[in-house]
């Protein structure tokens, strides 16, 4: 067992783009855009920063991006480049950055992501499956929904429990001025929807968007020496992985967000029902579902009966991605849910979580390989 | 005005990718045999094919020959087409499917309605070919 780092960081700064569709926009001047804002969240100037982690463009893969973004801002970190474990990177970068802060390796360290899917291509995220193109097998949300199908079959999961998690999102992103889709979902117009690759439809997928978000993490200590003005504490994270396809999976109903999980809680010494607000990564409707279920705030296979009557929306016990999530305020794959539970730890989120005091951020990537979490206190 | 009526030409299938290790696996099918591969280190048994077994790490396997018995692990049903070959075909489903003998893959269940499947619900094998390329589709038994 090593040293508990719980607490010893911050996130010192948040910054990010417009979100939606930014033609003519290269990354790496969205990514520029974000970590200017973050840096002045945090009141610090870029020279202070030593490390630079960067999640790659999901939609276009280049080898020293991270190198690229460091020239495009002036900087020569002591610790830069790209990790790449898709939607997970960004918890994982931030994580990463604190261990390396705590080693003594680096001091402030700027982590950042950018993507322009919508205005750029976004063919990486529905490409043929190789040796099973004959089949009719593309995309990554088919995945997804092969998942969902089994958690229905094989625990009795109603559809309307995956409504209960586009509802949400959709009300809550409708009350986000800079959410890309702010058209609130009633329930019966969820289930009323027409499949797109049955068990899902439309509104159980995420939005492809343009747009960049960094933010800038340092030791509580040194944040508190340099006068950065709203701090926020990590309490805790945790990560866990499997290297099965979704084809291959021996288990297709759980995910490692449950280690992920059980990890970052123990790591902060608090339980699920500890936490006040939470941001879930929600790609697609089921991934948000499981997620909760891992990291045990219902037990498998009772999903439906926490989330059903509004009670992951604002006013309910836990509400979940309170700016909208990847359904509703962005589909950038994560930076945006650590963006909102530091909002809510601050108190000025737009749809704020009365005294909220704990907020638990998931991220993943793959078809559910990768699984990160990210607890969040005041 | 040019009135000649001008025929689409029909939308080709997306090829699979066939490498050396994979090829004895693509030529049984085209036979409709449906093969796996099978580790004579640890008995491991496993699709699609790959150069190493995933259990034990080694390279000593060979193809078996699969009984055709197989339950249906999940399924969806496509109402979009992702690729042109495929708009005369909707709605159509894509399945995996675990073989008796433990090795799951991708296919496609030759039925009526989709949703009228069952979760787990026991299938056979059943040799297709699409575009000069065999391929393993399944039926409920
Ligand atoms: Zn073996």
């Amino acid at each position: 067992m090593g040293t508990n780092l719980s607490g010893k960081a911050v996130i010192a700064g948040i910054g990010a783009t417009r979100f939606g569709t930014l033609p003519g926009r290269t990354t790496i001047s969205m990514n520029v855009e974000a970590i200017r804002k973050a840096l002045n969240d945090a009141g610090i100037e870029k020279d202070a920063v030593d490390a630079l982690y960067v999640k790659c463009p999901t939609s276009k893969f280049e080898m020293m991006y991270g190198q690229r973004i460091a020239e495009a801002i002036g900087l020569q970190p002591r610790i830069g480049g790209v990790w790449d474990s898709g939607g997970s990177s960004n918890v994982i970068m931030i994580s990463q950055a604190i261990m390396a802060i705590e080693a003594g390796q680096c001091e402030i360290a700027v982590v950042t992501f950018a993507d322009n899917p919508k205005s750029g291509s976004a063919a990486g995220y529905s490409h043929p499956r190789g040796e099973d193109a004959l089949y009719g097998w593309f995309a990554v949300l088919s995945s997804y929904a092969m998942i969902a199908r089994r958690h229905m079959g094989e625990l009795g999961t109603p559809r309307e429990a995956l409504g209960a998690v586009a509802v949400a999102a959709r009300r809550h992103g409708a009350q986000n001025p800079n959410a890309q889709l702010r058209k609130p979902l009633a329930l019966d117009e969820y289930m009323d929807m027409p499949p797109m690759v049955a068990p899902f439809g439309r509104d159980d997928c995420t939005l492809v968007s343009d747009g960049a978000a960094a933010v800038v993490v340092m030791s509580t200590e040194r944040a508190r020496k340099m006068g950065v003005p709203k701090p926020v504490p990590v309490l805790g994270f945790g990560f866990g992985q499997t290297g099965w396809d979704v084809t291959q999976r021996p288990d297709m109903t759980s995910t490692q967000a449950k280690v992920a999980g059980e990890t970052a809680f123990k790591m902060a010494g608090l339980k699920p029902k500890d936490m006040n607000v939470a941001q879930i990564y929600d790609c697609f409707t089921i991934t948000a579902l499981m997620t909760l279920e891992d990291y045990g705030f219902a037990r498998k296979g009772q999903i439906a009966d926490f989330v059903k009557g509004g009670n992951i929306e604002i006013g309910g016990e836990l509400p979940i991605n309170t700016s909208g999530g990847l359904l509703s305020e962005t589909g950038m794959p994560g930076m945006q849910l650590i963006h909102e539970g530091v909002r809510q730890m601050r108190g000025d989120a737009a749809l704020q979580v009365k005294d909220a005091k704990h907020c638990i951020i998931s991220n993943q990537g793959g078809v559910m390989h990768t699984h990160a979490a990210l607890i969040l206190g005041q | 005005m040019n009135t000649t009526v001008q025929t689409k030409p029909k939308a080709m299938l997306p090829d699979p990718d066939i490498n050396e290790v994979s090829k004895p696996y693509w030529d049984a099918l085209k036979k409709g045999k449906l093969t796996f591969q099978h580790c004579r280190k640890c008995g491991n048994n496993w699709l699609p094919a790959r150069g190493e077994c995933p259990k034990c790490l080694e390279a000593d396997w060979a193809w078996h020959d699969a009984s055709g018995k197989a339950k249906l692990i999940s399924w969806v049903v496509f109402h979009r087409a992702f690729h042109p070959a495929f708009e005369d075909r909707l709605p159509y489903n894509v399945a995996v499917v675990e073989l008796v003998e433990g090795p799951r893959m991708i296919t496609n269940i030759v039925v009526e309605d989709a949703e009228k499947l069952v979760i787990d619900q026991p299938l056979t094998f059943m040799p297709a070919e699409e575009q000069g390329h065999g391929i393993a589709r399944f039926r409920p038994v």
